[in-house]
């Protein structure tokens, strides 16, 4: 591996969190002038995580803060190994295993709120799961290897050659985002938005360290959707991608939250439908 | 060749002996220091033939002779033994004396025959059988050792009982040292004495508390194992009398290649898929759970369903590239979807353990039916894992269930802050089933990139690849869910009083470590194990050499991020953070801790909660159906395309 990919690892384990603290920062932004309301600076994820950091933390269990770390970690682990042009699948384990340290931080805590919050995140995970690996296969079948730097370097026809894939992931880009009709795990409690389901009973420090993982996740996400447009080169594919992620806020203000089973049946359906039949059509296509 | 016959026969002396052993304490000594030795012994196997290219045996004419005789003699004993133990069938079960009579007149038939193939070469021995080997002497013996003083448990809780624990012992030593005479023999007929041999054990031991249902379930495991027996003395039939291939030598049926052998290698296929319990068969394994949790530990992680895989993996080069390897992997593929989603709508930790073994022999069977370099590798790889993690998983699971008094997964809520040490060995376990590189990620790795590259019908590779992304999103639900139960924060104070027997923790110990050494340590056991057998093969040029072997750097980010996982609980340890302690949150005022808060109008509620099993998108009947339907359909046309 060349000295750059190294430099772009290096990049987005240092800007990682910083570029997606700016895209949940237009976030907000956005749904706010959606809602017709004024919204809070760009920079407001940035600030609320430096007051969470001075606040006191309150645990249920000091075993929480270490389930925790452990997301974060694999988080970057994840991120690190995709920026860095390696392996597509073993990031996708990086990130699977961070998705389920979250939970079993929520789950250690015991609240009925947070034990609700994490099995619907497992959920959301059962949903989406079969989708992300059928993306990487697709790459696979298509440039003949699971390294991003070869799909990175690979034709511009892939977006076509996989269009049913890349519509199957927009799809769960949504559930990944947490946004609407799929923010199950999210939010639970009828009257108070302080009280956020999986994230019910972490404080403080937790709490912040739950936000940066969001915001790498994040850039690894816009990461993914980047993807499927790097052949164009960056100066079509960044846009491209960003208008795509910022098009997820127009859907999570204009769809009603579902229920669990809907999602999940919906999720595969569509997984079945867009993403193997893609597959399957592939050797047609080529 | 003395160390074979040593381990082919040392478990059968150690288990006549203790049979006859005085008292308990006595008998209790002398299993250890069999355990001891056995291991001692594989150990040694595994030294002598470090990276040892494939060697054959020969035997002195009348040794042969009398080994012959014997083998004779052996198998009309157990054909009579099942008979005689066919009294106690109930009306529905008349087709299993059909069966048993059906598979001797097959094998009398060609044993019998006027010219019969000469077997110059009985006994073998390669760098995989003595992966074999070190599972069924190490991890078998340690499951003969937790036995020690769990049967004493199961005893005492089931006292109006007689006591059978003498056979019990005798029965566990038998069924290592048939598992020894498969994993060992080349010449087909002593093969498929040792087959029926574990057929026969695990008879018993599934039967073993004499209840109804465990007689019944019982017979159900013979029956279904019959079947595969029937497929393999047809097979044997085959060989005998066919004019392409004449042979009773398990190499020379590999060698034949697909163009030859298919015939006799599906039907052989057929008894593997029986015995390690996939879809048209699965049913026995789930009935074998009435049996003490010993003996699920032993079928499910050292013997049974991995002599079946064994043979699969053995004529892997057989199937490669072609449409009957193709459904075999298919029929491994169903297996895998089906069972790990019944797995998640169980809440007995029996139980998805059983599905969750299932449906890991279907990705095995999966990686056998594609049979590249690759594949067999992962399957290889596999076999040790699952034997490693799922003989943990069952012992811990057995303990907990005489510590606690329930093996039901809700009931093992907050058991990390209960039962520290034996919630740490579960979570191992469950790690090194799914998490850690194996199950999840290794298998998952390997397996896309050989099914992804198949040549035939490519369809089928992207069918295969799609029902293990289906089929993995589930193990990875209902494995987390049971790893929140237990690390989650018990709202109540259980009193712990019990302590963890001395062998028991032995044995639980023992299995930890090796699994973390294992998990730890992959590419070595890869180096040592995998690569002579597939090096051996793809020089016979059984086997295409492929050169898309998975890159260092691959196993090095694995072993890396294992590293991690492992070590960043010590590192909190060492450091642990400071801060202040409360209860969870309950959108009342807490009353007890976390238990239960006052609610609207001033009552106090009890606090209630349960996970997901998700019973109203998965029904297990319906699913199990459908599963086994298709799998027969499969299976049907596997014999269609092989013929």
């Amino acid at each position: 591996m060349s000295a750059q990919s190294w430099l772009f690892a290096a990049a987005f384990v240092i800007f990682g969190p910083l570029l997606g603290a700016l895209l949940a920062g237009v976030d907000r932004r956005l749904t706010a002038r959606m809602q017709s309301r004024q919204g809070p600076p760009v920079l407001q994820p940035i600030y609320d995580v430096l007051k969470l950091l001075e606040k006191d933390t309150l645990v249920v269990t000091e075993l929480q803060t270490l389930y925790l770390r452990g997301f974060l970690l694999f988080m970057v682990i994840s991120g690190a190994i995709f920026f860095h042009g390696g392996d597509l699948l073993l990031s996708l384990f990086a990130l699977t295993v961070s998705g389920i340290l979250l939970c079993l931080a929520a789950y250690a805590t015991n609240s009925p709120y947070s034990n609700i919050g994490s099995s619907r995140e497992l959920l959301l995970m059962l949903a989406y799961e079969p989708m992300l690996i059928l993306v990487a296969l697709g790459f696979f079948l298509v440039v003949g290897s699971f390294q991003v730097s070869d799909i990175v370097a690979g034709s511009p026809w892939q977006i076509l050659q996989l269009f049913g894939i890349f519509l199957g992931f927009l799809f769960i880009l949504t559930i990944k985002l947490r946004k609407s009709p799929f923010d199950l795990s999210a939010s639970h409690h009828g009257h108070q938005e302080l009280v956020k389901g999986i994230t019910t009973d972490f404080s403080g420090h937790d709490l912040a360290l739950v936000e940066i993982a969001h915001w790498y996740e994040n850039t690894i996400l816009l990461g993914w959707l980047y993807l499927f447009f790097a052949p164009f080169g960056w100066m079509w594919a960044l846009p491209l991608a960003l208008v795509l992620f910022f098009a997820e806020v127009l859907v999570d203000n204009t769809h009603a939250r579902l229920t669990w089973l809907t999602t999940l049946k919906m999720t595969w359906w569509v997984t079945g439908a867009l993403g193997v039949t893609n597959l399957l059509l592939l050797p047609l296509i080529n | 060749m003395l160390l074979i016959a040593f381990l082919i026969l040392f478990p059968l002396a150690a288990g006549t002996i203790i049979f006859f052993a005085s008292t308990v304490e006595r008998r209790a000594e002398l299993t250890r220091w069999a355990v001891y030795g056995l291991g001692a012994t594989t150990l040694l196997l595994a030294l002598l033939y470090f990276r040892a290219p494939p060697q054959f045996f020969t035997l002195s004419e009348w040794l042969n002779e009398i080994l012959n005789s014997l083998f004779f003699i052996g198998g009309i004993a157990v054909s009579a033994y099942l008979l005689f133990a066919c009294r106690r069938i109930n009306r529905r079960e008349w087709w299993i004396p059909i069966l048993i009579l059906m598979q001797t007149g097959l094998l009398l038939f060609a044993e019998l025959a006027p010219a019969h193939p000469e077997v110059m070469q009985p006994f073998y021995i390669d760098s995989f059988s003595i992966l074999m080997a070190l599972i069924i002497g190490i991890v078998g013996g340690l499951i003969c050792i937790h036995a020690i003083h769990y049967m004493n448990d199961d005893q005492a809780q089931h006292s109006q009982t007689t006591d059978r624990r003498p056979a019990f012992f005798f029965m566990l030593f038998v069924f290592l040292s048939a598992m020894f005479g498969v994993i060992f023999s080349n010449h087909l007929l002593w093969l498929f004495f040792f087959w029926e041999m574990t057929t026969l054990c695990s008879f018993w031991l599934i039967s073993y508390s004499g209840t109804d249902e465990a007689i019944r379930n019982g017979f159900r495991a013979l029956g279904l194992n019959l079947i595969g027996g029937v497929a393999f003395a047809g097979a044997i039939v085959w060989l005998t009398f066919s004019t392409e291939l004449r042979t009773w030598e398990l190499n020379q049926l590999i060698a034949a290649g697909s163009a030859l052998a298919l015939i006799p290698a599906a039907l052989i296929a057929i008894a593997g898929l029986s015995k390690s319990a996939q879809l048209p068969f699965s049913s026995w394994l789930l009935g074998a759970m009435v049996a003490p949790t010993t003996v699920s530990a032993l079928l499910h992680s050292s013997t049974m369903v991995k002599a079946g895989v064994f043979l699969l993996i053995k004529l892997a080069p057989v199937f490669h590239n072609t449409a009957a390897g193709l459904l075999l992997a298919l029929i491994g593929g169903v297996t895998f979807l089906i069972t790990s989603l019944t797995a998640v709508t169980q809440s007995n930790a029996k139980r998805v353990l059983a599905y969750s073994t299932i449906a890991n022999l279907g990705l095995i069977v999966m990686c056998a039916g594609v049979g590249t370099a690759n594949a067999l590798w992962a399957a290889i790889l596999l076999i040790l894992f699952h034997a490693v993690a799922k003989a943990l998983l069952f012992l811990g699971v057995g303990t907990t269930e005489h510590l606690i008094g329930s093996r039901d997964i809700e009931d093992m809520e907050g058991l990390v802050y209960r039962r520290p040490l034996l919630a740490g060995m579960l979570l191992i376990g469950i790690l090194g089933m799914f998490l850690a590189p194996f199950g999840m990620l290794l298998g998952k790795y390997t397996s896309f990139q050989a099914f992804l590259t198949l040549d035939v019908l490519p369809l089928g590779g992207v069918l295969l690849a799609a029902i293990l992304a289906f089929g993995s999103a589930p193990t990875l639900f209902f494995w987390s869910k049971w790893m929140g139960k237990l690390v989650a924060m018990p709202r109540r104070v259980q009193p712990v009083n019990m302590p963890l027997a001395r062998d028991e923790a032995l044995a639980l110990m023992a299995l930890t470590v090796i699994t973390y050494v294992a998990c730890a340590l992959f590419p070595l056991a890869d180096w040592m194990f995998v690569q002579p057998y597939t090096e051996a093969l793809a020089a016979a040029h059984l086997l295409p050499t492929t050169a898309d072997q998975v890159s260092w750097e691959t196993i090095a980010l694995m072993t890396g991020m294992l590293a991690v996982l492992f070590l960043m609980p010590l590192w909190f340890w060492w450091r642990p953070p400071q801060f202040g302690v409360i209860s969870g949150y309950l959108s009342g005022a807490n009353v007890d801790g976390s238990a239960s808060y006052r609610g609207a109008m001033g009552a106090t509620r009890e606090v209630n909660s349960r996970s997901y099993y998700l019973t109203g998108f998965i029904e297990e009947r319906v699913l199990m159906q459908r599963g086994l339907w298709s799998a027969i359909m499969l299976l049907t046309l596997l014999l269609w395309s092989a013929s």
